[in-house]
């Protein structure tokens, strides 16, 4: 059967490649294919530990920050240190604004276009468009002269001939089902969350230096002084800096995002029952209270789309299969291998490029494939609330129960393309609402004189142990992320990342299950195979990371460590 | 070429760039302000902004692609956060941006066709920025995009191009997959593309500030600016980022944080005893700063990592140990000389990875004995 190629899959971060058979204009297989490898982790090797967040960082320059925070908490755990309370408020703050501006910026550059016409803008109504805009919440921008200015820039731009990164799009296609009004409020927003990214992220380059890539973490805690007193350190003046870009990040998504996400959704409710992939789904939680380490969002595990029980997560029974991707096992093929033992020898066997098709019956993709007691799982926001939900998080039944509502739907709408869309947005704004409680904590611990940021006791490598292990656990916007150190003579013995959509853009394993991308892909409606939109629509919906997802083990000793999730 | 616009026209009688930018609702006083601030970006003396906005008012829309391998995609988030967001944004709009897998509308085959279509039509004339590594090891099959190497798609698109920009320490010099041991051979774009013209923007990511300023001066000088011995534009990585610092007086002084969070800290002190590399590191970061001159490294109290320099993944790690050998007070030699022993040292690096290891070994020792 011929084959539906869709190379580069672009708006994500890094190279994807989906292959996929369709028959009865329905998708009937799929294969997941990442076609870069870069080897970082055998880069890491020999180097300083405290060094190890700065290369890892480089995993990802759209998820800046998750790297650092996993590898700072991976190093700190092997060495048993402890950071003080504000540099842990400082990375709250630090994750969830990250969360957030990642989030808004997936919806609307990264994916909106997969929902919104924007060449049907240009016959919209920008009086109707405000009515519209206006029925759904009191930001500040919805008047009609506002989007008749929006229209006519548009209008100027199309003019030119030259569509630039608009060009030879999907425009015009039956897929395509909001009115001309919805399209050009959607347009207007995307342009808007062009300009409000740059400023609310400057909360990082507030604590942290820059963004992306804040250079400001330690092993220990962070680099920014803190001292009210000072005008080189985070004092009252910082402060109000912070919570002024923490109340707009906050105004955009209840204003904007949301009712947005509503109103795209509203149109597209049959994408509610496509999509649901593997059915599994992974949290390792998030947001650790610095006075007891109790995680905001609970981690856990839901399997086979049962919210009546969450499981514990037991990183023991994480495993990486290479049946299916380039590198081979000195143990042979059909074995999985957990991080410690985990080992890999890069091994391409797939066509000779350039290639019209990969060779899906044997290996193709650079991306191993991770399990979990064998078996495939989802990661990313809707797992992480699907484990919050049902574990009885007040904020999300709260949120969750709300979209429910709104759209007339019931749980079961979750586990899909369009439940996947409309998590991120939740999450998004049940952290933009936490902000205000850590930045709250965080300027009253300072209040109270503490201006610590960092334990210097374990600093100097001299003072570290022979040999120390440990791993570190993060929520990204992606979802589940494990980074895990072996450390030896104060050098990185071995340094090995199970990330996000390692998990989700994972090729098949040693029982032929396919990966949830590959999963998510049964059945979606293709319209036009030369026009495969819903493709899109799917694999956005899980916002993939690639540069993210291929790494490279090395070979580890058989020394397993026990250590539990916090 | 196309004489009147300097050689970067599409001679097909489109508006120029300020009446563009009008119809886009951007004022000329905007306008105006921008091209100040990218007078101040390109070192160049204020008097010179007049120039600036008569040159880009004659300016027709150049095409410009933007191509990602071996990358994080860094940079291409840093070119979404402009410092002139308005303006810059739209200039770089309007540069037509025809294709750039992370923004592009246009997927698979479809966007491939985009930059089929540039190749064809604007050869010779179009801009290249390149983000990411170029795997060169094994037939360079690290690196695919649309079933081709990425070796094979650059060498293609560059050699049709007016001038290649390496955006980033990996398109510059391979950066962090060129690390030691460089597990797939990554290597920077002039390496994998030679005998094309390329302008090195290194920095980790880059500061897309340098990066719309290297532009204008394209457009509005008709050339490339003066680069130093290792392809960079003199007007980002003319100086140090030690005698630019704004901690400087504190080094000179004698007054080092030696701990983190210490009062030293708290009070703004030179970094250099917690393995600040400023005095070893070419940039213009003191000065141009980061997310619209809010801050960058030192200002927010973490040494400057050294990410601008060529393999400082191997010769400025462990990041955390103290620089030997940086010599006493005041401005000791001038930019040009210390560029031309930068670069020195970089071609021996490039020679041998067994000298890069060897030197990674080598900084242990000295840890060990500084500690």
């Amino acid at each position: 059967m011929a084959k539906i190629v869709v190379d580069p899959i672009t708006r994500i971060e890094g190279h994807l490649r989906i292959e996929a058979e369709v028959s009865g204009g329905r998708i009937t297989d799929a294969w997941s294919s990442s076609t870069m490898f870069r080897g970082i982790e055998k880069i890491l090797k020999g180097r300083d530990p405290r060094d190890a967040w700065y290369f890892t960082q480089r995993f990802c320059g759209v998820c800046t920050t998750v790297h650092s925070i996993a590898s700072v908490r991976c190093v700190e755990n092997a060495l048993n240190i402890k950071i003080p309370p504000n540099a842990e408020l400082i990375r709250n703050l630090i994750i969830g604004s990250q969360n957030i501006q990642d989030h808004v910026i997936h919806f609307y550059h990264l994916h909106a276009l997969d929902w919104v016409d924007i060449t049907s803008a240009l016959k919209a109504d920008p009086a109707k468009t405000a009515s519209l805009a206006a029925s759904l919440s009191d930001w500040p921008l919805n008047s009609a002269t506002y989007f008749k200015g929006v229209q006519d820039r548009l209008a100027a731009f199309v003019k030119t001939g030259r569509l630039g990164p608009f060009a030879n799009a999907y425009w015009g296609h039956s897929a395509y089902k909001l009115p001309p009004e919805a399209n050009l409020m959607a347009t207007a927003h995307y342009l808007e969350a062009l300009e409000w990214q740059k400023d609310v992220i400057k909360i990082h380059a507030i604590l942290g230096s820059k963004n992306p890539h804040p250079q400001t973490f330690l092993v220990g805690g962070m680099a920014i002084p803190v001292d009210p007193n000072s005008q080189n350190a985070l004092n009252a003046d910082k402060l109000a800096e912070i919570g002024r870009l923490i109340k707009k990040s906050r105004d955009f998504v209840e204003k904007v995002y949301i009712p947005d996400l509503l109103a795209v959704a509203s149109f597209y409710k049959e994408w509610a029952g496509i999509g649901a992939g593997v059915g599994n789904y992974l949290s390792y939680g998030e947001f650790p209270d610095p006075a007891n380490g109790t995680l905001f969002f609970p981690a856990g595990i839901v399997l086979g789309k049962d919210l009546s029980k969450v499981y514990p997560v037991d990183q023991k029974k994480v495993a990486e299969y290479v049946d299916h991707s380039w590198y081979t096992y000195s143990a042979g093929s059909g074995k999985g291998l957990h991080p410690w033992e985990g080992e890999t020898e890069a091994h391409y066997t797939g066509p000779k490029p350039p290639y019209e098709q990969l060779e899906t019956d044997s290996k193709y993709s650079w991306v191993k494939s991770p399990r979990y007691e064998e078996r495939p799982m989802e990661v990313g926001p809707l797992a992480k609330l699907l484990v919050a939900y049902a574990s009885g998080h007040k904020p999300t039944k709260d949120a969750v129960g709300f979209v429910l509502n709104k759209l007339g739907v019931g749980p079961e709408a979750l586990f899909s393309t369009l439940g996947r869309t409309a998590a991120r947005g939740l999450d998004c704004l049940i952290t933009a609402q936490q902000m205000t409680v850590w930045f709250a904590e965080l300027e009253q611990n300072i209040g109270k004189g503490d201006l610590r940021i960092h334990a210097n006791e374990l600093w100097e490598p001299s003072t570290w142990p022979a040999e120390a292990s440990g791993c570190g656990f993060h929520e990204a916007p992606r979802g589940a992320l494990g980074h895990w150190i072996r450390i030896k003579d104060q050098k990185i013995l071995n340094y090995q990342a199970v990330v996000p959509s390692t998990w989700n853009a994972s090729p098949r394993d040693h029982k032929g299950q396919r990966g949830p991308y590959e999963q998510a892909l049964i059945g979606t409606p293709i319209a036009d195979p030369n026009k495969p939109v819903e493709i899109l629509r799917t694999i956005h919906s899980f916002d993939p990371c690639l540069a993210c997802a291929v790494h490279l083990y090395d070979t580890g000793g058989n020394e397993l460590v026990r250590v539990s999730v916090r | 070429m196309d004489e009147h616009s300097g050689g970067h026209g599409n001679g097909n009688g489109q508006a120029s760039i300020s009446q563009l930018l009008e119809e886009r609702g951007v004022s000329r006083r905007d306008f105006l302000k921008f091209c100040s601030a990218m007078t101040a970006a390109l070192a160049l003396p204020a008097t010179f902004a007049p120039r600036v906005a008569r040159a880009l008012d004659e300016v027709k829309r150049p095409t410009l692609v933007w191509l990602e391998y071996q990358s994080c995609t860094g940079d291409t988030e840093a070119l979404l956060r402009t410092a002139n967001p308005t303006v810059a944004e739209i200039v770089l709009d309007i540069l037509s941006v025809d294709y750039a897998e992370t923004i592009m509308a246009a997927a698979g085959h479809l966007a491939e066709e985009n930059l089929d279509k540039v190749l064809k039509d604007e050869k010779g004339k179009y801009l290249v920025v390149v983000e990411g590594a170029i795997p060169m090891k094994d037939g360079g099959v690290y690196c695919c995009v649309g079933g081709r190497t990425a070796l094979d798609r650059a060498r293609e698109v560059c050699g049709g191009a007016a001038a290649t920009i390496a955006v980033g320490t990996c398109a510059s010099f391979g950066g962090i997959p060129a690390a030691a041991p460089n597990p797939t051979g990554a290597v920077g774009v002039r390496d994998a593309v030679p005998g094309v013209t390329v302008v090195n923007m290194p920095g980790c990511p880059l500061n897309a500030d340098n990066l719309s300023a290297l532009v204008v001066h394209y457009l509005v000088f008709g050339k490339l600016p003066e680069l130093d011995a290792i392809g960079r534009p003199l007007f980002a990585y003319g100086k140090r980022i030690h005698d630019n610092c704004e901690r400087r007086a504190h080094f000179d002084a004698g007054q080092y944080v030696e701990k983190w969070g210490d009062e030293g800290h708290r009070n703004g002190y030179c970094l250099y005893h917690m393995g600040c590399k400023g005095p070893e590191t070419f940039h213009n970061c003191p000065t141009q700063r980061y997310n619209e001159k809010t801050s960058w490294p030192v200002g927010s109290g973490h040494g400057c990592a050294g990410c601008s320099e060529p393999q400082f993944w191997d010769t400025m790690t462990p990041f955390y140990r103290r620089l030997p050998h940086v010599p006493g007070f005041g401005i000791e030699k001038t930019a040009d000389r210390i560029g031309v022993g930068v670069a020195v040292a970089t071609a021996a690096v490039f020679g041998a990875h067994g000298v890069v290891s060897a030197m990674r070994h080598k900084d242990t020792s000295d840890e060990t004995k500084e500690d």
